[in-house]
């Protein structure tokens, strides 16, 4: 492998969103109005598109005859290295939406650098996904808003939902070796300092949505480094079971 | 107050230089839910660049019943079409 | 309203029909009319949101990437496809609650196709080629069909549905060319699909009961029976493209016809699953009413705050 510290800094971001986009997927049909299945499958679609052009590149990495399925279906647990975030399930729609939310402001931030970086196809990629992404953030934020300040049982769930994944925000701004080296280059993206403008950002929102920012300052990460949550075991599970069950054939 | 959520109607231009044109209904709490469900619903093949959404309850609608004396009366009024003046085959351009 | 005034309404309501005129929704209609539409609108609705619980659940599981996406994609605009209806039956003059209430209760039909497994992800092959198929053979009729909002959404749905009947036979067609376990998948799913596909254009002609009423109002151009000749007709070749047999020792071309003969239907099964005994049936159900119920806290929320916003902007403009 040329650049194993490039290949594994483009995993960092496209393994976001194959993770979030396969979370959303298990939610289509099963959504709490026709018409929010069918905005929720949209942000779907868009981060498995995002995932495919990141995995495309990825795979030139891997060497000769290997595909975006190879990356996407075939690595072991600890290799993938998204936060822990985007993994957390679909506890309920005010889950969904916060966890999609949390992402989304950080996921903004970082197409908006990304876009400039010296590597081309990366750059490519962030410019298509500006547009996608500030569309979910712009939807997700609204629902939070709805559901915040909605009724008092919507309030309540939102506020659940916020305290429980908050702890998992700051891995979002933390930097492996490899992102480290690959930033250093000119390629990746200091992510560290986009975490007060997030903070501020997402605080605004949740204080107009009629949310209580939540005080703790204990934060959980280990995604980035490939230790994930008991949660990510069982999403593999779905998502490999036919290339594991069935390995070396084309669908 | 009603739990559920409203129709709205939803119109799209499909390019510019075209008229909105309607494209059909959907259901949404408030009319920002109501465009982005309209963006997701109608607009997910590239179909528009502009989208007008309006709730139904505010679209006022003539009675079928009333066509006779709404629609008929322009029947017979055929001088407003060109083809009732009759001009000489010599003359062009009009 | 005289019961002379009707018949003379209905008259001239049935007349406008046979000269081939739309009919939209605040035309005077015979009652008969707006309630045969609301159960074949919604009918039809109900089928698109149940039709993608059996493809959703192999969502997660696709096998590559690309599959991934265009089932995504598929099942979407199933959702969409049951919008558009729902709202075409709505401007008869019934909620989408009313209609949610109706396939809740199993007062409502749907499609009973979507009552068996996917159990294979050669069934979402199979299902795409073979329930998509008939569905279009079905479906594409209705485009005509008297009632404006009817007839305008069938448009829209046709349109969208042509590439689901593709990829379904792509991935028939990958799999009878890959391995032989591959194609064994195929035939397997196949054997299953064959004769609940067959069964969706409903009862045999002489079991039918609205088949006369239906096609006097454009709600149906063919009768089951052609639909399903048709069918079997355009779909055995394609078969034999894949290199897969069809479950029904019967089933032989017919010189003088110029059609395919076919095997008896087990119209037992179909009228088992129809009420309510199929695979699915609950599960579907149950997959339904507990997306609604778990939902209900949402929409309320939205609706609350959409009060809240709308008070706020009068007391700003005041």
């Amino acid at each position: 492998m040329e650049n194993q510290a490039l290949y594994k800094y483009i995993l960092g971001i496209a393994d976001n969103s194959l993770i979030l986009g396969q979370r959303l997927g298990e939610l289509c049909g099963h959504g709490p109005s026709l018409e929010t299945d069918i905005a929720l499958t949209n942000i779907s679609l868009d981060l498995i598109g995002q995932t495919r052009s990141y995995y495309q590149y990825a795979a030139k990495f891997l060497g000769e005859n290997k595909t975006e399925d190879d990356v996407a279906f075939l690595r072991l647990e600890n290799e993938y290295l998204n936060v822990l975030l985007v993994e957390q399930p679909n506890t309920h729609f005010g889950y969904v939406m916060a966890r999609q939310y949390l992402f989304d402001v950080f996921h903004l931030m970082l197409m908006e650098e990304l876009q400039h970086s010296k590597d081309i196809t990366l750059a490519a990629i962030a410019r298509k996904g500006i547009k996608e992404v500030s569309y979910h953030k712009r939807f997700s934020g609204d629902w939070i808003k709805r559901l915040g300040d909605g009724t008092e049982e919507s309030h309540a769930k939102m506020q659940e939902a916020i305290n429980d994944l908050w702890r998992f925000t700051e891995e979002l701004f933390q930097m492996t070796e490899d992102d480290r080296l690959v930033t250093g280059e000119g390629v990746g993206i200091d992510i560290s300092k986009f975490k007060e403008a997030y903070y501020d950002e997402v605080t605004a929102l949740l204080r107009e949505a009629t949310l209580t920012i939540p005080e703790s300052k204990f934060f959980i990460s280990g995604g980035k480094e490939g230790r994930h949550s008991e949660h990510m075991g069982y999403l593999l599970a779905d998502l490999q079971y036919m290339q594991r069950t069935y390995p070396n054939m084309s669908w | 107050m009603d739990k559920n959520w409203p129709i709205w109607e939803v119109f799209v231009r499909s390019k510019n230089g075209l008229e909105h044109r309607h494209f059909g209904s959907l259901h949404a709490a408030d009319a920002e839910m109501a465009l982005e469900n309209a963006r997701d619903v109608y607009t997910r093949r590239n179909e528009g660049v502009s989208i007008w959404v309006v709730e139904s309850k505010y679209i006022t609608a003539s009675n079928p019943e009333d066509n006779g004396e709404l629609f008929e009366p322009a029947q017979d009024k055929v001088y407003r079409h060109p083809t009732f003046y009759n001009l000489p085959d010599e003359v062009k351009h009009m | 309203m005289s019961e002379k005034e009707v018949k003379n309404l209905e008259e001239i309501f049935e007349a406008r029909i046979a000269r081939d005129e739309k009919i939209e929704p605040k035309d005077w209609m015979p009652e008969k009319y707006r309630q045969t539409h609301i159960r074949q609108i919604s009918q039809h609705a109900h089928s698109e949101i149940v039709g993608m619980l059996p493809e959703g659940n192999w969502i997660t599981r696709a096998p590559s990437l690309r599959r991934k996406a265009a089932l995504l994609a598929k099942v979407q605009d199933e959702a969409g496809h049951g919008l558009y209806l729902y709202s075409a039956c709505e401007t008869l003059g019934i909620s989408r609650n009313e209609l949610y209430d109706q396939l809740h209760s199993g007062k409502a039909k749907y499609s009973s196709i979507f009552n068996y497994p996917t159990i294979t992800w050669a069934d979402i092959g199979a299902i795409g080629w073979l329930v998509d198929g008939a569905a279009i053979i079905n479906q594409v009729p209705l485009c005509n069909t008297s009632f404006g909002p009817y007839a305008r959404a069938m448009v829209r749905v046709c349109k969208e549905e042509s590439f689901h009947q593709r990829q379904g036979y792509e991935i028939m067609l990958t799999l009878c060319n890959g391995t032989p376990e591959q194609k064994a998948m195929a035939q397997d799913a196949l054997n299953r699909w064959w004769w609940p596909s067959l069964m969706m254009f409903g009862p045999t002609d002489a079991e039918s009961v609205h088949t006369a009423q239906s096609m006097k109002w454009k709600l149906k151009r063919k009768t089951n029976d052609e639909l399903r000749q048709q069918f079997i007709d355009q779909t055995v070749p394609q078969a034999d493209i894949l290199g897969i047999s069809i479950p029904d020792p019967d089933l032989k071309f017919n010189k003088e016809t110029g059609h395919y003969d076919f095997g008896a239907i087990d119209w037992d099964e179909f009228w088992q699953v129809v009420k309510g005994h199929g695979p699915c049936n609950k599960e579907r159900m149950n997959a339904r009413v507990s997306a609604w119920e778990n939902g209900e806290w949402v929409r309320d929320a939205a609706m609350a705050y959409a009060e809240k916003q709308s008070k706020k902007k009068v007391a700003q403009a005041s």
